[in-house]
């Protein structure tokens, strides 16, 4: 998909990642020991980062394609490409059990990379990974 | 009652998640794009892979985006560490990173997002599916998180 202004549209995508990660590392989330706190009730703080970060978001996604209707660098608004299945639901919990093993999920990783814990190279490997074999998996299955 | 609940207190929570929020709104806002994270761990394999499923179209598109999108939420960990900011150090057994980054790996793209796409994105959107794989990976992960402490 050839962008229409292909330098603002890099420079908005890295701000927004920036800030992304920047919050991250704010909410204590790139820190997995916060994550399994949260998930062993010992500290609900999490609740406020995610609250948060859909409040602000529910907004945006349901009111801003009603006023405008393009994006502002003039792009379609898109959709998320998602259908549920019994598949999807057997990745969810495959995935709950990988968070719940080490407090670490895709965005935590790479902010907490960025910010100097270079024990999370271990983990982005291990997301390289699962995510060549789920290809690989994916491609025999079509085959 | 609430201390016990909050031993930190919400203020970095609300703080972080708001600005997080903000970084998915503006990506929103600026491309029409749903700002996911996991995605990028299979477009990624695009370059080097020639395979179907690595070059369908959904994923070469989206390779250069999600390419930078990656190094955004890098650098904005760095900025936060370069300010000095409060940080405690993290110390997770490096198999358990290994282990539990290839289920989160695997599950990720097998379940069709994370807990940035699901979890921000998906119920930002009011879908019913994101809605069930959250409950589903965050029910999957109290319980796995509990067992773990019970068996230490």
């Amino acid at each position: 998909m050839s962008a229409p202004r292909p330098v603002l549209d890099a420079a908005a995508t890295l701000a927004s990642g920036l800030l992304f990660g920047f919050g991250l590392a704010w909410s204590t989330m790139i820190r997995p020991e916060s994550v399994l706190a949260f998930l062993t009730f010992d500290d609900l703080g999490l609740l406020f980062v995610l609250g948060c970060a859909v409040a602000i978001n529910l907004v945006i996604y349901q009111l801003v394609p009603r006023w405008r209707r393009q994006t502002l660098l003039g792009t379609e608004f898109q959709q998320r490409p998602f259908e549920l299945n019994g598949t999807a639901v057997v990745g969810g919990i495959l995935f709950g059990i990988g968070w719940g093993l080490c407090g670490v999920c895709p965005g935590p990783a790479l902010a907490g990379l960025g910010a100097g814990n270079g024990d999370l190279l271990v983990a982005l490997a291990g997301i390289f990974a699962g995510a060549l074999l789920h290809g690989l998996w994916e491609g025999r299955r079509a085959a | 009652m609430l201390s016990s609940l909050f031993p930190n207190g919400i203020a970095p929570f609300a703080i972080g998640g708001s600005l997080m929020g903000l970084g998915v709104a503006l990506l929103y806002v600026s491309t029409g794009r749903p700002g996911g994270v996991s995605t990028f761990f299979s477009s990624s394999w695009s370059w080097l892979l020639r395979t179907a499923f690595f070059r369908q179209a959904s994923l070469v598109d989206s390779r250069n985006w999600r390419l930078i999108y990656t190094l955004g939420l890098i650098l904005g960990g760095a900025l936060y560490a370069l300010l000095g900011l409060p940080m405690e150090a993290s110390h997770i057994p490096a198999w358990k990173l290994a282990v539990g980054g290839l289920l989160i790996g695997f599950g990720a793209r097998l379940g069709g997002g994370c807990t940035s796409g699901h979890g921000i994105c998906g119920m930002a959107s009011l879908s019913a599916g994101s809605l069930v794989m959250v409950v589903t990976f965050l029910g999957a992960g109290i319980v796995t998180a509990h067992l773990l402490r019970w068996l230490a």
